[in-house]
């Protein structure tokens, strides 16, 4: 891997979105040709442009080692750090070669490549009660919490606000109020702490706010985009498990019954039976549900879509009314994974701080162990 | 015109922690940043936080090696005051939120550090820094109706009125570029240290020593400026820190023989030794060939030794490091490293409560110099500087506050004064240099002669680019005309403030003839107690440096020979 850094400078051709709010006129592109070694990042291309050619290009930097989380732009349509891309990455992921920088997406843009994070994503944390809201009464020493719950929110501490995944996710753009996936891993944060008071009370927030954790529709996008590996969407789908779960809170926006019966649903037939869900979603997860007011309603408000379905031949009776078939085997298969995760006695919550990564010693380490031994 | 009991500049950890402090004293507060504070470089901050928390250690013990680590140029009443009221601030910051890893009972963890005489380090996997300042942060929105925010807001100058005291600061709001004059009873400067007058540097590009210089040029003195840091373990191309957490959990530092070539300069702590004396011995290597890499420039940090699942869980973001900025798995090889400039003890003179000798003016973290550092900083006592400092800063400012009444200077001269001197960079005539190739310039020559190894000759050289950087950066043009968010202005002024911190440095350290903690002159190798166990102070006089000393405050620890 080291080789990769011996290799000489390049040239790199930047594609800049430039935006000057004084001057009345629409955001333009810019072009300028740097020299770099290719394992060098875009932010250092960007800076070299800018001492070089032309001061007024704007970006918002400092660390230039992705723990500052200023430099949150987009690299060939893609949310990044540019302190934290390389050139070379940045040019094979480019087409025709020349590397496109934008600025973040939903999010306002100021300037060149610096957007309003408060009036977007702040906005958002701030909405999310970002303390911890302390057991009482507080000890006179550290609040004693197991070892695993710290290292546990870790990963969500390790968010450094950057935006990227505000920049594409994917509910946030078509409902700007989704509180959104850094907002709810900070959520995580505190729901996942011991010392905090108030778990319930922020659950329920988050499950009942139209807006809040069933808002997310499951994109992965958040997780992709995160240099930190927050992995915001699994935060999301924690707050889920632990408020329908643990806190058994039904909430308003259906999200716990729509989760209970697709689970059901997956579980019966191995593979989803649309025409079911919506009825089981809002009546109750059983065949009966269909015959709940509840249900009766938003299957009457679902007649457009199934009608669409049906004429574009996505959707047949035959379908409407009987589960679809898969393989016996494939059906065992799928009620196996049901039955080893409900076997387990607790939840497995994958975090990569603790992903329980080999403790076998390394060969280098061992090596090394031989190295010193033959020291004199 | 805003006003304020306490104005604050600077968003990292002294100042946020200021804030709180001075609020919770009943002040009306103001916090004020040239960036978003989580972006402030405390954020970078990686191995952990100094307190004698654990049953067996003594705040005594830990004092007695912050002074040992100072080589004895720390003033002990101040470095008394930072150990004893450690524990205590580590546990608030414990109940406000920090997530401190713990150990199987529950309790907080600790690791060892270097030039400490046991474990009495608190962490969070080897983002501590990020892990304080955003904790600080989600105080500072829980008390957003007692503390105002000014984020992203360029400071200029400090107000002085007719009495030579400080009442307010000039500063220019970066997105809209509006100047404007805050009037406060009280300033206090946190807005970090000045890294970025060398290169590389492990500090972001923000760290301009802008708080140093604004002091300097109202009339405080600087004092121990010659104590700049070089961190033993920085990444050979970039500059990138990779945490001290690293050697503390039991990574070693190895020569191109393969030997762990500590054991011949600090045999009890080898790898664990004080910073300057590690940079030195790495530095020696290096010298004398037997280095690694490219040119014999690097020394391997050997991270192989720490078992896989403890390093993935406890020094994570270096792991991320490695591999991104590196490309090198510090799990499965040794990563090439070489000493780098990365903090500097010196700073803005201030007493234990953070009081400069300016009335009304305060400075708290690596803007100021108490002196809690001397000549060589332990690892993990600069977040407990900055939190311990920051508040009483805070906590002794409202109570200035509460005493008195709201200054009413005359604005309008400063206002004038700063709006012409900016609108004077932006209509330049392209004659000269860019502001970014003399940045470079001052950068390199800092490395080259104010760096681990000093002589007289070098240090001149220095004096004299730094002289020539001068005039030049006072014609040197900018591309940015506009107001919105332009960054090529506030650039040009703080490559000033840069200039201004360099040339304190070089000073100061061609003034002390002999080698004490960070300040290795090999023209002067020797420790010389009776001459310079004392602080120089460099004070602004007409347009020059003026030198001058101030004593060392002994209490309980004689100096003496440092071994490690």
């Amino acid at each position: 891997m080291a080789e990769a850094h011996d290799r000489p400078p390049e040239k790199f051709t930047l594609r800049l979105r430039r935006y000057d709010p004084e001057s009345g006129e629409a955001p333009y592109w810019d072009e300028h040709t740097v020299e770099l070694e290719p394992h060098r990042s875009v932010l250092e291309a960007i800076l070299q442009a800018k001492d070089r050619f032309d001061g007024s290009i704007g970006i918002r930097c400092s660390c230039r080692q992705a723990i500052c989380g200023s430099c949150g732009i987009r690299v060939n349509g893609e949310p990044a750090l540019a302190c934290h891309t390389h050139l070379d990455a940045a040019k094979a992921s480019a087409s025709g070669g020349v590397i496109e920088i934008e600025p973040m997406g939903n999010m306002p843009v100021i300037k060149d490549l610096i957007v309003d994070m408060d009036a977007v994503h702040w906005k958002k944390i701030q909405r999310v009660t970002p303390w911890l809201l302390a057991k009482q009464p507080v000890p006179e020493r550290e609040y004693i919490v197991s070892k695993e719950s710290m290292v546990d929110v870790t990963q969500t501490m390790a968010c450094i606000q950057c935006g990227a995944c505000v920049s594409d996710c994917l509910a946030m753009e078509v409902d700007p109020g989704f509180i959104g996936p850094a907002a709810l891993a900070k959520a995580y944060r505190f729901v996942g702490d011991p010392r905090d008071d108030e778990q319930f009370e922020r659950l329920n927030d988050l499950a009942q706010d139209p807006q809040g954790i069933f808002d997310c529709t499951h994109c992965f996008k958040c997780v992709e985009a995160c240099p930190k590996d927050v992995n915001p969407m699994g935060q999301i789908m924690r707050l889920r498990r632990k408020a329908t779960q643990d806190h058994h809170i039904v909430d308003q926006n259906n999200g716990e019954r729509h989760e209970a019966a697709f689970a059901s649903l997956i579980e019966s037939n191995g593979i989803l039976w649309e025409a079911e869900l919506i009825p089981r979603s809002y009546g109750g997860n059983s065949w009966f549900g269909k015959f709940a007011p509840a249900a009766g309603k938003e299957l009457v408000a679902s007649i457009p879509t199934a009608v669409r379905g049906l004429l574009r031949g996505k959707m047949t009776i035959p379908k409407i009314l009987k589960p679809h078939k898969i393989p016996s085997q494939d059906l065992k298969a799928v009620r196996s994974i049901y039955e080893l995760i409900e076997s387990r006695p607790e939840r497995y919550e994958l975090n990569l701080y603790i992903a329980g990564e080999d403790e076998a010693p390394t060969p280098a380490s061992a090596a090394a162990g031989a190295e010193g031994s033959s020291e004199q | 015109m805003p006003q304020h009991d306490v104005l604050i500049i600077g968003a990292g950890l002294a100042g946020q922690r200021a804030a709180l402090a001075a609020a919770q004293g009943g002040a009306s507060v103001a916090i004020m940043s040239k960036v978003h504070p989580v972006r402030s470089h405390s954020v970078a901050a990686a191995g952990g936080i100094n307190a004698a928390i654990s049953v067996d250690d003594d705040w005594r013990s830990h004092a007695y090696d912050t002074v040992k680590g100072s080589d004895f140029l720390g003033d002990q009443d101040a470095i008394e005051v930072m150990c004893s009221e450690a524990p205590h601030e580590v546990m608030h910051l414990e109940h406000m939120g920090v997530t401190f890893h713990r150990n199987e009972k529950g309790e907080m963890d600790l690791r060892a550090f270097g030039g400490a005489s046991m474990k009495r380090t608190a962490y969070v996997a080897d983002i501590t820094g990020q892990a304080l300042l955003h904790v600080l942060y989600e105080q500072l929105m829980k008390h957003h109706e007692t503390v105002a925010r000014y984020e992203e807001w360029f400071t200029t100058s400090l107000l002085l009125d007719e009495h030579g005291h400080c009442c307010g600061a000039i500063a220019r709001e970066v997105r809209s570029g509006h100047m404007e004059a805050f009037t406060a009873k009280n300033v206090i400067l946190a807005c970090g240290g000045a890294g970025q007058a060398y290169k590389p540097t492990t500090n972001g590009l923000i760290v301009t020593g802008d708080g140093i210089a604004m002091a300097y040029r109202a009339g405080a003195p600087l004092m121990d400026m010659e104590m700049v840091q070089y961190h033993p373990t920085c990444l050979v191309e970039t500059g990138i820190l990779i945490t001290e957490g690293a050697r503390g959990e039991g990574a070693h530092l190895l020569n191109a023989n393969g030997e762990r070539f500590m054991e011949k300069t600090a045999p009890n702590k080898m790898e664990l030794a004080s910073r300057d004396v590690v940079s030195r011995a790495e530095q020696i290597e290096i010298n004398e060939g037997r280095g690694v890499g490219p040119n014999k420039a690097g020394i391997f940090l050997d991270v192989t030794v720490v078992p896989r699942r403890r390093t993935l869980e406890a020094l994570r973001e270096i792991v991320n490091l490695g591999r991104d900025f590196a490309g090198v798995d510090i799990t499965r090889e040794p990563i090439m490293i070489r000493p780098g400039q990365h903090y500097i003890m010196g700073g803005v003179k201030t007493d234990i409560d953070g009081r400069t000798p300016i009335e009304g003016l305060y400075a708290a973290g690596e803007v100021a110099c108490v002196s809690v550092h001397g000549g060589n900083r332990l690892g993990a006592n600069s977040l407990l500087d900055t939190l311990i400092f920051g508040r009483r800063a805070g906590e002794h400012a409202a109570a200035r506050a509460a005493a008195m009444g709201m200054p009413e200077p005359d604005v309008n001269a400063g206002l004038r004064e700063d709006g012409a001197r900016l609108e004077a960079i932006l209509t330049r005539p392209r004659e000269g240099r860019r502001v970014s190739e003399i940045k470079n310039e001052l950068g390199e020559t800092m490395n080259r002669h104010v760096a681990v190894f000093r002589d007289e000759q070098g240090l001149q050289s220095a004096l004299e680019t730094i002289g020539r950087l001068r005039e030049e950066a006072d014609k040197a043009w900018i591309d940015d005309r506009g107001t919105v968010f332009n960054q090529d202005v506030l650039g040009a002024v703080e490559l000033g403030f840069m200039i201004d911190c360099a040339e304190a440095t070089v000073v100061a350290a061609l003034e002390r003839k002999e080698s004490r903690g960070a300040q290795f002159r090999t023209d002067f190798p020797e420790r010389k107690d009776e001459e310079w166990l004392k602080h120089i102070d460099i004070s602004l006089n007409g347009d020059g440096p003026e030198v001058s000393y101030s004593p060392v405050t002994i209490t309980q620890w004689q100096p003496e020979e440092r071994k490690y």
